[in-house]
């Protein structure tokens, strides 16, 4: 039975020992980002002592950068900061959409993108619009670190591929071509401060005669995990994102899916939905690609 | 358990103190500066009763960790007023914008945050800003009517 420490390295060398000798002694060591994942969870369903590793104070979990070819969005920066910088909403609307639709001022203040995947809920609304934008883990670890897409990262409910000694450092992003953007939509039964039904993340390519020639489609809270849909994707690329390619996509999303029935709503109900949030995220992403 | 050593400026005033690892900013401002201005209603996230600024930033105290704001600047509802009632808070009291006034803290500093980004903001962009406070008692109208009519009074001082 171990007690409640709290720690902030200052490096990543730092944090990855930490891990390493908490694995070996047996005592528990949890990573801490924004929070407001892991206190409520402190508070609620897992109050056992841990040493929490504060990994804010990290060069490399705070880095954002906007590079001639790759984005990188520190897992440790909350999304008030990254909602702030215009040229990064200008560039992946979608994901900032959903990265601010995490709960209120408050909560944005201090979450972060890092968090939101690596809690690994199948709901997390940033996740399924980092698949959209094919975005990549840069994990950090003793052996010189390891790139995973954000589609392979989570393995089910609440589980993901980190393994001890191991964290996320941040996010790499293509940077989209001028005709290239995306979207996020979800559902949730009020207007603010709720958990999504379902999600739909879209990104796309559209040329100068207005074929799709790029799409990637990410769905949420629809099965354990996010989920790329290749199909989905496939029904769009080529055409002109009319309404038979669009439902088609639709439907691909919603054979894709295995969702559950809770209070939010039913699986009927969420396969349906999940269509509809695909079809209307692809004509938002269409509109600012061409836009854009 | 080892208590974790912080030094942090609460209100312009550099504070010294020891918290339990897992203590939160809240627990801190409470229990070990007697700042009980800052109220808890759920402590998970939910109500915003809880709300301080964090070097700047609206963020719910809850939810921090009192050992995190090592070397930063917390304000709390104690820190608005100066020799008079900020304009919000002189407000919510003209237009009674609470009744059993725990949520009211929160409510005010989360509007001063949003009045310091947005002098002049909408209903809607006020209602937006503020979902994360949550007040069982007035039905939030007057609370509306009040950061409103404050953002007027900051706007044009009388
Ligand atoms: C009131 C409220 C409303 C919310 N609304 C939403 C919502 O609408 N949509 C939504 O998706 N979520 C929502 N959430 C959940 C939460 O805010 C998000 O998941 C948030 O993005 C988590 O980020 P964080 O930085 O606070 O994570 P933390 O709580 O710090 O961490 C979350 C988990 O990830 C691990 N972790 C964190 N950083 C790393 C890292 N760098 N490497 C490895 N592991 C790491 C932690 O150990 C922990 O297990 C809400 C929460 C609250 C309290
Ligand atoms: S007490 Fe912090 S949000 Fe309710
Ligand atoms: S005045 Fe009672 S909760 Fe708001």
């Amino acid at each position: 039975m171990g007690a409640y420490a709290y720690v902030a390295p200052q490096s990543v060398e730092e944090v990855v020992a930490i891990l390493e000798e908490h694995a070996s002694s047996g005592d528990r060591a949890q990573l801490l980002a924004g929070g407001t994942d892991l206190l409520v969870q402190m508070r609620t369903v897992d109050r056992e002592p841990r040493t929490i590793v504060d990994v804010k104070k990290l060069a490399e979990t705070n880095r954002l950068e906007l590079g001639g070819d790759e984005i990188y969005i520190g897992a440790a920066i909350p999304s008030a900061v990254l909602f702030e910088n215009e040229e990064l909403k200008a560039l992946l609307p979608g994901l900032l959409e959903a990265s601010d639709l995490i709960g209120s001022t408050q909560i944005q203040g201090r979450a972060t993108m890092g968090g939101n995947l690596c809690n690994s809920s199948p709901a997390g609304d940033s996740i399924p619009a980092m698949i959209a934008v094919g975005a990549i883990c840069d994990i950090g670890n003793g052996s010189g670190g390891r790139q995973i897409p954000v589609e392979d990262f989570v393995t089910g409910v609440g589980t993901n591929v980190l393994e001890s000694g191991e964290l996320l450092l941040g996010l790499k992003i293509p940077r989209p071509a001028d005709n290239s953007r995306d979207a996020y939509l979800r559902f949730i039964p009020r207007t603010e401060m709720d958990i999504a039904v379902a999600g739909a993340g879209v990104s796309v390519t559209i040329e100068a005669d207005g074929t799709c020639s790029t799409a990637r489609v990410g769905i949420g809270a629809v099965a354990p995990t996010a989920l790329l849909v290749p199909a989905a994707a496939d029904a769009l690329i080529g055409t002109q994102l009319d309404d038979d390619a669009l439902n088609a996509a639709g439907e691909a999303c919603t054979a894709a899916s295995s969702p559950i029935t809770d209070k939010r709503g039913t699986a009927e109900y969420r396969r349906k939905v999940v269509a509809v949030l695909c079809r209307r995220a692809a004509n938002i992403a269409k509109q600012r690609a061409a836009g854009a | 358990m080892a208590r974790v050593h912080v030094e942090a400026t609460v209100n312009g005033v550099e504070q010294e103190f020891l918290c339990d690892p897992n203590q939160s900013l809240l627990d801190v401002l409470r229990d070990e500066l007697g700042l009980t201005g800052t109220k808890e209603g759920c402590a998970t996230g939910d109500c915003g009763a809880c709300s301080v600024m964090l070097d700047g930033r609206l963020v719910c105290s809850c939810l921090t960790l009192g050992a995190e704001i090592q070397g930063q600047s917390v304000e709390t509802i104690e820190g608005i007023a100066g020799e008079e009632l900020h304009p919000l808070q002189q407000k919510f009291l003209e237009h009674a914008a609470l009744q059993c006034g725990i949520c009211t803290p929160g409510f005010i500093v989360a509007a001063k945050a949003l009045l310091e980004k947005n002098p002049n903001p909408d209903e809607t962009e006020i209602r937006y800003w503020l979902a994360g406070n949550l007040c069982r008692c007035t039905g939030y109208d007057k609370i509306i009517r009040a950061v409103q009519d404050a953002a007027g009074e900051l706007a044009h001082p009388a």
